[in-house]
C-alpha cells in the first residue's frame, strides 16, 4: 500500500490536475505552484545527484582504482565551482542596493563562478561539440555508400546542402539567369526547397509521431500502466 | 628514444617558444578593463566594478591589463587544445580536461538550481523577511508561503533513499517528480507538436494569385507538402501491412524520410563546423592576437 499504490495515486492525481488545469481557469494558478514545487524538488535531486557524484569518485580514490587521480580533480572541479558559486565569492553587490553585500547576482561579471563559466565550462562544452565536427565527417565517409535509391537520396541531399552552405557553392550556378525557367536549378533555389519542403514534410511527420508516442507514454504513466519507475518489490 | 618521439619533442619545443614570444611581443590572451564606480546615494558606499574594453582602448584613461582574465584565456586555450588532443589519441590532457568537465558542469547546474529554485523560490516564500536582510532586498512578499513545506517534506523524503532503511519512502516524492513531468510533456507536446503541426499541414492544393490566374508554384508546394506529410506518416502507421497501395505510398515515405535526414545530417554537420570555428577564432584572435602588429 504505501510503497505502491500511495505513488501510483499521487501521480494520477498531479498529472490529472494538470492536464486539467489547461482546460479550467479556476486551477490555473495550481499549475505555476506545483511546476514550483517540481523546480525545488528538482534542486534535492540535484543533491542526490552530487551525493552519489562524490560517492563513486571517493569510493575510486580510496580503493585506488585506475585513474583515481582524475576521480580526485573531478571532486576538486566540483567543489571548487560549487563553493565559488554558492558562496557568490566575488560577486559585487546589485547596483541598487550596495548596502547588501548578497544582492548581486550569483554570476554577476568578474565573480568567481563567471570566471569559472567563461574561462573553463564554455571553452570545454563547446570544443567536445566542435571535435564532433571531425568525428561526423570521418563517420560520414566510412559510412555513405551510395549502394541503393535511399542511401543515394540521403548522400546527395547531404551533399547539396552543404555545398549550398559554402560561400563558393552557389558560385556553381551563377550562370543561370535570376527570370529563366532553369532558375529552379540554382543550388540556393535547390538548397531552400529542400530545407524547407522537403526536410519540413519529414519532420512534421516525425514529431506527430513523438507527439503521439510522448501522450501515450505519459498516460500510461498518470494511470497506472507503466510502474517501471517505482522499481522492483 | 623513438624518432617519433623526438619530432614531438621538437614540435612541442617549438610552438611553447613560438607562444612565449607571442605572449610576450604581441600580449597574446591579454584582457583589457575598465572601472565603473558605483556610489549608494543613501549610505555613501561605493564599489568598484571592472568591464572588459577592446584592446585599441588599452591606452585610455584608467584602463588597465586583467589578470584574472589574462589568465583565463590562457587557460580556456589549454583547455581547448586539451579537448582537441584526443583527435590523436587518449591521452592524459584530454582526461585531465574531461574531469574538470565533469566537475565543474555538474556543480553549475547545482549552483543555478540552488539560487534561482531554492533560495529564489523556496527560501524567498517560506522566510521572506531573510531573504529581504540578505540576498532580495527589493522584494515586497511580507507572509511567509506555509505551501513551500510542501516541497521540503518531499526534498527530504526524496533524499531518505541515501539511508540504510526506508528507501521507499522516495517513491512518493518520485512519483510527483514524474507526473508533474508527464502532465506537462503530455499537454505541451500534444499543442505544439501534434495539433499546430497537423493545422499547418491543411494548405489548399489548389492556389489562386491575387490577379485571380493559377498559382502553379504555390499550388506544388502545397501538394508535395500536404501528400508527402501522409505518405511519410503511412510508412510509420504499422496497423496495416505495407503491401499493394499502401507498400508504394510508404515506400514514397521512406525517399522523403532519406531526403529529411540527409538535410538533417548537413545541417548537424554545419552546426559542428560553426563551433569549430568558434573554437579556432577564439584561439587564433582571443588568444594568440594573430593579426595585430607590434
Amino acid at each position: 500500500m504505501l510503497k505502491r499504490t500511495i505513488p501510483l495515486i499521487i501521480a494520477s492525481i498531479v498529472g490529472i490536475v494538470l492536464i486539467l488545469a489547461k482546460f479550467s481557469h479556476p486551477i490555473q494558478s495550481w499549475e505555476t505552484e506545483v511546476v514550483m514545487w517540481f523546480d525545488i524538488l528538482a534542486v534535492f535531486a540535484f543533491v542526490l545527484g552530487a551525493g552519489n557524484l562524490n560517492l563513486n569518485n571517493l569510493k575510486k580514490i580510496s580503493e585506488r582504482k585506475a585513474g583515481w587521480g582524475y576521480a580526485a580533480i573531478t571532486l576538486l572541479a566540483f567543489w571548487i565551482t560549487l563553493i565559488c558559486g554558492i558562496g557568490k565569492l566575488g560577486v559585487p553587490p546589485n547596483e541598487k542596493y550596495l548596502a547588501y553585500a548578497w544582492s548581486g547576482s550569483y554570476e554577476a561579471e568578474g565573480s568567481a563562478f563567471w570566471w569559472i563559466f567563461n574561462y573553463v565550462y564554455v571553452p570545454l562544452a563547446a570544443t567536445m561539440f566542435a571535435t564532433l565536427a571531425f568525428y561526423i565527417s570521418s563517420a560520414a565517409f566510412r559510412a555513405f555508400r551510395a549502394n541503393n535509391v535511399e542511401a543515394s537520396l540521403l548522400l546527395l541531399t547531404a551533399l547539396l546542402v552543404l555545398v549550398a552552405q559554402t560561400s563558393s557553392g552557389p558560385m556553381l550556378t551563377d550562370q543561370i539567369p535570376e527570370e529563366s525557367a532553369w532558375a529552379i536549378f540554382k543550388i540556393d533555389t535547390i538548397r531552400g526547397t529542400l530545407v524547407n519542403l522537403f526536410n519540413t514534410l519529414g519532420t512534421r511527420a516525425i514529431m506527430i509521431g513523438i507527439a503521439l508516442g510522448v501522450v501515450s507514454t505519459s498516460l500510461k504513466v498518470l494511470m497506472g500502466v507503466d510502474q517501471s519507475y517505482l522499481g522492483g518489490d | 628514444m623513438k624518432q617519433s618521439n623526438v619530432v614531438w619533442i621538437v614540435v612541442m619545443l617549438l610552438a611553447g617558444a613560438y607562444l612565449s614570444w607571442r605572449a610576450v611581443s604581441y600580449q597574446a590572451g591579454a584582457v583589457y578593463v575598465a572601472p565603473k564606480i558605483v556610489v549608494d546615494a543613501d549610505s555613501g558606499k561605493s564599489f568598484t566594478t571592472w568591464s572588459k574594453v577592446p584592446k585599441v582602448e588599452s591606452n585610455n584613461l584608467g584602463v588597465e591589463i586583467s589578470w584574472p582574465r589574462t589568465l583565463g584565456i590562457w587557460l580556456s586555450a589549454l583547455f581547448t587544445l586539451a579537448i582537441f588532443s584526443f583527435l590523436f589519441g587518449d591521452n592524459v590532457f584530454y582526461k585531465v580536461a574531461e574531469s574538470i568537465f565533469v566537475g565543474s558542469s555538474a556543480a553549475y547546474a547545482m549552483v543555478v538550481g540552488f539560487w534561482s529554485a531554492f533560495m529564489g523560490i523556496f527560501v524567498a516564500q517560506l522566510a521572506p523577511q531573510f531573504a529581504q536582510k540578505t540576498f532580495m532586498p527589493g522584494d515586497d512578499r511580507t507572509e511567509p508561503e506555509w505551501l513551500m513545506l510542501i516541497p521540503l517534506a518531499m526534498g527530504i523524503m526524496f533524499l531518505w533513499r541515501l539511508m540504510p532503511t526506508g528507501g521507499w519512502i522516495s517513491r512518493w516524492p518520485l512519483a510527483f517528480f514524474i507526473a508533474v513531468f508527464a502532465g506537462l510533456r503530455l499537454v505541451s507536446h500534444f499543442e505544439a507538436d501534434f495539433v499546430v503541426q497537423i493545422k499547418s499541414t491543411i494548405l489548399p492544393l489548389i492556389v489562386f494569385a491575387e490577379d485571380g490566374s493559377f498559382d502553379l508554384r504555390t499550388s506544388l508546394w502545397n501538394s508535395i507538402m500536404v501528400l508527402g506529410t501522409l505518405c511519410c506518416l503511412t510508412y510509420f502507421f504499422f496497423s496495416v501491412e505495407h503491401t499493394g497501395v499502401v507498400g508504394k505510398i510508404s515506400r514514397v515515405g521512406i525517399y522523403l524520410l532519406m531526403i529529411t535526414f540527409g538535410v538533417g545530417f548537413a545541417l548537424t554537420v554545419m552546426s559542428r563546423y560553426s563551433l569549430l570555428i568558434g573554437r579556432m577564432n577564439f584561439l587564433l584572435k582571443d588568444w594568440l592576437n594573430l593579426g595585430a602588429s607590434l
